[in-house]
């Protein structure tokens, strides 16, 4: 063991010689792998950066709130067999809370009544397309991450009497009202004006998905007198405790059958949902974008290596002779193994802290110039990429080390 | 302690097959001093490599320090070459990075001793043989003859029980090569078994039993160094 010590820090010190002494032929080499490991870091980057962007826009929803839907939130085949269900009605969501008042120990706590349209909103000639307006009653702030930067969310009085107030998102508020403040101010939503008393905070928009900054709330009341038309209603229920979901789950769907009057031979006609179920449909596709991306990085480490086990086998080939000596002098084959796979290894790590260096500025530069797009730099991606480098290191220099340790000593000696 | 019966060694090249030991036989004791001389090609080397357990005989009977050599795997065979036997090269093969010091280290490494007792040992018989000012230097730093003794202070440090020298002075003018065979003779007034070979009568001089190869058979083995006997040999060698 000792001697096992001894032999990996002779190994060190010979591999650090070897490289001064080859300055730029391990500079060149490393360079290989100093671009695998940018490649790879930029791209771990940014795989976390998307899965940090999934797992935000996934907080929007909530994890402790049920939605009832007509359509399951997942690909169905059968979607015949969802298209004639009866759509969901608002005021399910009383009948909801009264019930849910009656039951006693109940694991739900509220039901909040929502429907959506898109529209376009405007205010003194600027207009913002493609508005998420959103339905619902003052209760919607328990259900959800609404907080205000400035104002407040629509009250109980003003959700109850159908006021023509509203609460918007950051983006809308920064487009409409680009130089004031957007509070007591009025939009114009669909020909209806509509007096602002919020503004959400800024959330952060991510590959177009889901996020409150695109998106207005009025009264649910006002909603169904403007608009209530051609709209899609759900409605989403708190539960008490979400390591209790499932239970919570089967408690609301046996409320929601007892609203829609089902005899208990016939199939649910409604969706309960949750974050969980959409999260497990992205996520398949959030895994092959970063197995697709980390594949194609990964071959220019690949290359990378190459160039590494290349290297390697030339400085045992030069170094035939003194490998001979070393196994005169009572180096086992295993201690040759060592020095060489140490010597392949010891570029990689340079190449690879290198690589970093660069990486992490070009994170830095790239989180300046596109703030929106959520890249990470890591403390863990610097582990990461230093046992990349090592897997690398010996990875490459394998072969070479094997070879070096199997020659015969009379050869090597010979060796001219 | 060694103890080799009937070996011989054949190198196989494509169709050709070089018998470059014949079948030998040799008993060397502890604290013998033996020149092997012969006609270039008569196996010298070959002998050596294998005395050295560089190298395994294609058949034969090898028994060091009453070990059969043949028995051993490959590090056990290291652990005895690192222990037990010292290599003098007539190219010196130091490591020419490394400092003499890190040079004669360099065995002491493989036998897993501490760094201190490492330093100490190799600055110790780095000055026994005379270069205690120079344990800094690298061998592009040093003479021909001081290369020589650092490579003869490395195959000192363990402690060996045979130095095994292969024309330790063909690379070096008859002077230094003098300086050299002065210190082979102190090791051996200090109790070491040294077996050298060489072309050179002078040389050969120095031992106290002498050897001789051709094609790969050993023609004699005497004590001493007979100049009636061991002069027509080195005559046709240099013809
Ligand atoms: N690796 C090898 N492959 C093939 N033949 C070899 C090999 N090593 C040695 N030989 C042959 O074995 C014979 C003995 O070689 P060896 O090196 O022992 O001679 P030597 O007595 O040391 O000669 P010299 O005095 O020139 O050093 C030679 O004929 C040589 O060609
Ligand atoms: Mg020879």
């Amino acid at each position: 063991m000792k001697r096992f010590l001894y032999e990996l820090s002779e190994s060190w010190k010979i591999a650090a010689a070897q490289m001064r002494s080859n300055l730029t032929r391990s500079t060149l080499t490393a360079l290989g792998v100093i671009i695998g490991i940018i490649a790879v870091t930029l791209m771990g980057t940014a795989v976390n950066g998307i899965s940090i962007g999934f797992d935000k826009s996934m907080a929007v929803l909530g994890d402790d709130v049920l939605y009832v839907t007509q359509w399951p939130w997942k690909p169905v085949d059968d979607w015949w067999n969802y298209r004639d269900r009866k759509k969901i009605k608002t005021e399910y969501a009383e009948t909801l809370n009264r019930m849910i008042a009656a039951t006693p120990n109940s694991k739900l706590v509220i039901a909040v009544p929502t429907s959506s349209f898109m529209r376009s909103i405007k205010y003194s000639g600027n207009q913002v397309d493609n508005v998420f307006v959103l339905g619902t009653t003052s209760d919607f702030i328990v259900t959800s991450t609404i907080d205000c930067t400035s104002g407040r969310f629509f009250n109980e009085l003003e959700s109850r009497g159908g006021a023509n107030v509203v609460m918007i998102g950051y983006d809308v508020a920064d487009a409409l009202f680009p130089s004031q403040s957007p509070i007591d101010k009025s939009v114009l939503i669909n020909g209806q004006l509509f007096k602002v008393v919020g503004v959400n905070t800024r959330q952060g928009t991510f590959l177009g998905l889901f996020s409150w900054d695109s998106m207005v709330a009025i009264p649910l009341a006002a909603f169904n007198k403007y608009f209530s038309a051609k709209s899609d209603s759900d409605v989403r229920v708190k539960i008490k405790d979400k390591t209790k979901l499932a239970d919570a789950k089967d408690e609301l769907t046996g409320l929601m059958r007892r609203v829609r009057g089902l005899p208990p031979e016939k199939k649910d006609d409604f969706s309960i949902n949750e974050q969980q179920a959409f999260k497990s449909t992205l996520d398949p596709v959030k895994n092959s974008i970063a197995i697709a991306g980390l594949f194609i990085t990964g071959l220019s480490l690949f290359v990378g290596a190459i160039g590494i086990m290349n290297i390697t086998f030339v400085s045992v080939k030069e170094r035939t002779k003194e490998i001979g000596t070393r196994k005169a002098l009572g180096a086992r084959r295993r201690t040759i193994l060592l020095q060489f796979l140490i010597e392949s290894t010891a570029l990689c790590l340079l190449g690879g802290f290198i690589g970093l260096v660069f990486a992490y500025l070009m994170c830095f530069g790239i989180g300046k110039a596109f703030p929106s797009f959520p890249i990470h730099f890591s403390l863990g991606l610097v582990f990461l990429s230093m046992i990349v480098s090592i897997m690398t290191g010996l990875f490459s220099g394998f072969a070479p080390a094997w070879t070096a340790s199997r020659l015969d000593p009379v050869a090597a000696l010979r060796y001219e | 302690m060694i103890d080799i019966e009937n070996i011989t060694k054949d190198y196989v090249m494509g169709e050709e097959v070089v018998h470059a030991l014949r079948g030998v036989t040799l008993k060397i004791h502890r604290n013998e001093y033996i020149a092997i001389m012969g006609p270039s090609g008569s196996g010298k080397s070959t002998l050596m490599n294998m005395l050295g357990c560089l190298d395994t005989p294609t058949s034969g009977r090898y028994e060091f320090n009453g070990k059969s050599v043949a028995e051993m795997d490959d590090d056990e065979l290291a652990a005895v070459r690192n222990r037990e036997i010292g290599f003098v090269f007539q190219t010196f093969n130091l490591l020419p990075r490394s400092t003499s010091l890190r040079n004669v280290e360099l065995p002491l490494i493989y036998a897993g001793i501490e760094p201190e007792r490492r330093m100490e040992r190799a600055t110790q018989v780095l000055t026994d043989v005379g270069l205690g000012d120079r344990i800094h230097h690298k061998p592009n730093e040093l003479s021909g003859g001081q290369r020589q003794r650092v490579a003869i202070a490395r195959a000192l440090v363990n402690g060996p029980s045979i130095i095994l020298a292969d024309e330790p002075t063909g690379n070096l003018d008859s002077k230094t090569g003098e300086e050299i065979m002065d210190l082979l003779e102190r090791l051996y007034e200090r109790g070491n078994t040294i077996i050298l070979v060489t072309h050179e009568r002078d040389i050969a001089a120095h031992a106290r039993r002498t050897v001789h190869l051709r094609d790969g058979l050993i023609e004699l083995d005497h004590a001493g160094f007979i100049p009636e006997l061991d002069l027509p040999i080195a005559e046709m060698t240099s013809t």
